[in-house]
């Protein structure tokens, strides 16, 4: 029987449920023994010029053993030679920040561009006295006018780089400006829709402890990849082998901690620099202005189509907000472009994007990376054309899918689909949700004058998974004379159940019981070689690894068994419901995993892959949100929220259904409660989670949630990605739910998240009309 | 100052500074590490230990305040021959938890909530849980474990 498809609980439970997990603060090894504390001091203002640091009077508190500035980083490497990017002249579309004038330095040297900015850093015996020391150290800025928004960015009167003559720091897509498209359409809709900023929020925040010992730099990091930490640690001017870095148990990422920032930098450069161990923890204020953020984009659309519901163009222009500094250049807004008519068959579409610099914490990758912005976008106005044309969403989305015919289909933007099934999701999630009865009830409740009003939100998604599947994943397997089997995995877990999952994969393959199979990630003393986790790319490429690992371990033990029992290979069989070999026809003789691995050299049977794909995935899916609206007050009851998701064959249910779980609160706290602000003067509001509005179980329902399975070919498990699907599904359904719910009175439009304050102005506005 | 309080069954009596909070006192002093801090406002819950049997946020508690008293954290949770706490084992079967951080916040809380309220609806868990912040499960599962655990213990068997 095959354990792959069945809810095995997880292997990880027991530790995390019973002494707690060991996160960087719960580090007792014995080099970190004495390590002092880092508080960083960080900048009080958004935009101004540094005169002076003066650290006399924090030198002198106690507990002080050193306060470190720009000035003491003189052992520091030149930074390499980036590529000054001219925002006509875009650099390639990774994932890279910006150098030359766009740069980012470690501390900031004499400007700072973000309230949170990291000034200097106190080292001290205890943690208490790091933030009593911190007060004391005396910075002198000179204030900038502030530029708090995209729309300030671009107006240009205050530059952050007044080098480069302008906040426009990349430009791409295509050409946008022929309005031709639009020719001979019935209806256009055109508007500004805000995809607005929001906090990735792991609740372990960021944490870095490091020991300079013997040459060697060990630095033990909250991170998604230990192995890309250890290639950007080589900036305190080390080279990789001198340098080990270790992801311990790890709170949670979001995207949010992919590699290391400057903060992490410093930490491991403050250790080699004082010769003491260092460690560092942050606190949440801290978290909420200094690690990266999310969305940040501003989108103008126009989208037009006949009376019957037959879209024919679409132009979306997107302005993405880097924050202080760009962290990824154009990628977030280039996959946004990318997936720009996500599920739809569109005959016209026209995309392109232009990042600017803003004094704000810079953005990163959160949960989607660009994917959700595009899918909030599609599928918002999508709705708002439906409602135009006085047709039902469903209507419209059926006219103008994809066809399961159709593919593989390469979007006018670019996409290179692999296959998918878009009505069939959406019938699936209308008949389970009761679509027409939501529908009936909705009416008579606006007929009875009822002021609490439903609305159903729809949203069709594609997203791209695994985009950089060419990097791929590395895995070795191991088994062992005693018959146990060990899995070093390239991929990093912090969260998702990757123990749990790969022990199954090997399981699987080999018959070795998953006691016994242990699976070991991040650490790159061990495994040098790895990419890590991000894009929604574990299973399919880590655990792909795993699987064609799996299967050449089982290939060398044929032969050896087949060594051990004097026959032919072909009459040798491994039998994985009993974890023995055997040899066909004669159910007596049999030898046990450990007695072949230790015929094997060294009493162990080895295989390492890296395991590499050719092209992404394309998971899709459909969710359907419903509301309830008080027409009076404005606020937003999130009553049901039902997906169906399809991303290929299920390995383990209960984590597939964790993701998603996830994955739509994440979204639904997008669409109706989280929000990062800033003042006009650049000052963050929500840098508490006093302010800033975590969604709680009490504003979420329970999820009901449907599975289709379409293999895809790209890898040997016919998996993709699932950890977005959430975000990306989930924005836009409850999104448009809470429009549906006030269209009727004339409200089009209303920007997330949808407050109460929001939704109550734009009943009042349309009312008003 | 000097303060004297029983942990998880033990008794201990150190000296601190005056402003040390609970949770630095149960991490640094009492070497207990499951008990983590997510906001220092009270807002996440992810320290949430008991105190004198009644949940309480650890990053807004005094050690002082705790002087004289008896506090459990995860650790103390399941009984002493390892056998997991109702709510421990539920969180381990419905999949109640994913990187583990917010969890033992969670558990506590969860244990607290169904000493006072034996068989809460999933709207009185959902409304009891608001000062507890998951960002990895959508609390889904969650709530599934804490009514899951009601019933455990109500019916006298776990699963």
């Amino acid at each position: 029987m095959s354990i792959l498809g069945t809810r095995v609980i997880r292997t990880e439970d027991p530790r995390l449920l019973t002494s707690g997990g060991v996160y960087v603060d719960d580090l007792r090894e014995p080099d970190l023994a004495g390590a002092v504390r880092a508080t960083f001091v960080r900048s009080t203002i958004a935009h101004a010029l540094i005169t002076g640091i003066d650290a006399s009077a924090a030198l002198e508190a106690p507990g002080v053993v050193a306060v470190l500035t720009v000035a003491d980083m003189t052992d520091l490497p030149a930074p390499p030679p980036a590529p000054e990017p001219s925002p006509d002249d875009p650099p390639s579309e990774g994932p890279v920040p910006l150098g030359g004038v766009w740069a980012e330095p470690l501390l900031a040297v004499d400007r700072v561009r973000y309230v949170g900015e990291p000034v200097a850093i106190v080292l001290t015996d205890s943690t208490y006295q790091g933030e009593d020391a911190a007060e004391l150290v005396s910075v002198d800025y000179e204030p900038l006018p502030a530029v708090p928004s995209i729309e300030a960015a671009l107006a240009g009167d205050t530059l952050l780089n007044p080098d480069a003559g302008t906040n426009v720091c990349v430009k791409g897509g295509g050409d946008i400006s022929d309005d031709s498209i639009f020719d001979g359409c019935e209806i256009i809709v055109e508007g500004d829709i805000v995809n607005q900023r929001v906090a990735a929020l792991p609740m372990e925040g960021r944490a870095t402890a490091a020991v300079w010992k013997d040459g060697k730099l060990t630095v033990w990091t909250s991170t998604q990849n230990a192995q890309l930490s250890r290639l950007i640690l080589t900036a305190v001017g080390l080279p990789p082998d001198a340098i080990r870095v270790v992801a311990p148990d790890v709170g949670g990422g979001f995207g949010a901690k992919i590699g290391v920032d400057r903060e992490q930098i410093l930490i491991a450069w403050a250790a080699k620099h004082t010769g003491r161990a260092v460690r560092w923890v942050e606190t949440r204020n801290e978290n909420l202005m200094g690690m990266t953020q999310g969305r940040a984009q501003l989108h103008h659309i126009k989208l037009g189509g006949d009376r019957e519901g037959h879209i024919k163009a679409y132009r979306l222009d997107v302005v993405q907000d880097s924050g202080g500094y760009s962290r990824m250049g154009g990628f977030l807004p280039m996959l946004t472009n990318l997936m720009a008519p996500g599920v739809y068959d569109i005959p016209a579409v026209q995309a392109a994007y232009k990042a600017v610099v803003t004094n704000g914490t810079p953005i990163a990758a959160y949960r989607g990376a660009g994917r959700p912005e595009a899918a909030a976008t599609i599928e918002r106005v999508v709705d708002w054309y439906a409602a135009e044309a006085g047709l039902d969403p469903v209507t419209v989305r059926k006219l103008n899918f994809i066809q399961p015919e159709q593919f593989p289909f390469v979007t006018k933007t670019g996409a290179p689909y692999d296959t998918g099934d878009y009505e069939a999701a959406l019938d699936k999630v209308l008949e389970a949700a009761g679509y027409d009865q939501l529908r009936a009830e909705q009416k008579r409740r606006i007929e009875a004058g009822e002021t609490k009003l439903l609305g159903l939100g729809l949203a069709s998604y594609v997203e791209i998974t695994a985009a950089d599947g060419a990097a791929g994943e590395t895995a070795k397997v191991e088994v062992h004379d005693d018959g146990t089997a060990t899995v070093y995995t390239g991929s990093s877990a912090h969260g998702q159940g990757h123990h749990t999952a790969y022990a199954m994969i090997v399981t699987q393959e080999l018959g070795i019981p998953m006691e016994k199979v242990e699976v070991i990630h991040g650490d790159t003393d061990l495994i040098p070689d790895g990419v890590g986790t991000y894009a929604s790319r574990s299973l399919q490429l880590g655990g792909s690894a795993v699987h064609n690992a799996a299967i050449e371990v089982k290939d060398e033990a044929s032969k050896k068994a087949a060594e051990l029992f004097e026959a032919a290979e072909a009459d040798v069989e491994l039998d994985t419901d009993a974890g023995v070999w055997r040899i066909k026809g004669d159910p007596d003789k049999s030898l046990s995993w450990s007695q072949v691995a230790t015929a094997a050299d060294g009493g162990l049977i080895v295989a390492n892959v890296r395991f590499t794909a050719d092209r992404p995935t394309f998971p899709f899916g459909s969710q359907l949100s419903v509301v309830e609206v008080d027409v009076e007050t404005g606020k937003v009851t999130l009553l049901r929220h039902v997906t169906a998701d399809d991303a290929g064959p299920v390995l383990n249910p209960l984590l597939f259904e964790g993701q998603r779980h996830g994955g739509i609160a994440q979204g639904a706290a997008q669409a109706l409660v989280e929000e990062i602000l800033y003042d006009a003067d650049g000052n963050p509001l929500t840098a508490t989670l006093m302010d800033y509005g975590a969604i709680t179980a009490a504003e979420l329902p329970s999820f009901e949630l449907l599975t289709s399975e379409t293999p895809t070919t790209v890898n040997p498990l016919g998996v993709k990605g699932i950890g977005e699907a959430g975000t990306i599904g989930a924005t836009p359904a409850v999104h448009n739910a809470v429009i549906d719910a006030v269209k009727h009175l004339g409200v089009r439009h209303i920007d997330m998240p949808t407050t109460p304050e929001r939704v109550w102005t734009a009943i009042q506005k349309a009312s008003a009309q | 100052m000097k303060v004297e309080l029983t942990v998880n069954g033990k008794d201990m009596t150190a000296d601190v500074e005056d402003r040390t909070l609970l949770v630095h006192f149960l991490r640094d002093v009492a070497d207990l590490t499951a008990t983590n801090i997510g906001c220092d406002t009270t807002s996440c819950g992810a320290c949430t230990v008991l105190l004198d049997g009644e949940s309480v946020k650890s990053c807004t508690v005094l050690a002082a305040q705790a002087d004289g008293r008896a506090v459990t954290t995860l650790e103390g949770l399941a009984g002493d021959d390892g056998t997991m706490h109702p709510v421990q084992q539920a969180f381990h079967e419905e999949h109640g938890l994913q990187c583990g951080y917010c969890t033992p916040g969670m558990v506590m809380a969860i244990a607290s909530l169904l000493k006072e309220n034996p068989s809460p609806t999933e709207a009185q868990v959902r409304q009891g849980l608001e000062g507890n912040i998951c960002r990895c499960t959508g609390y889904h599962n969650i709530v599934k474990a804490a009514l899951a655990a009601a019933e455990s213990s109500n019916t006298g068997a776990s699963k």
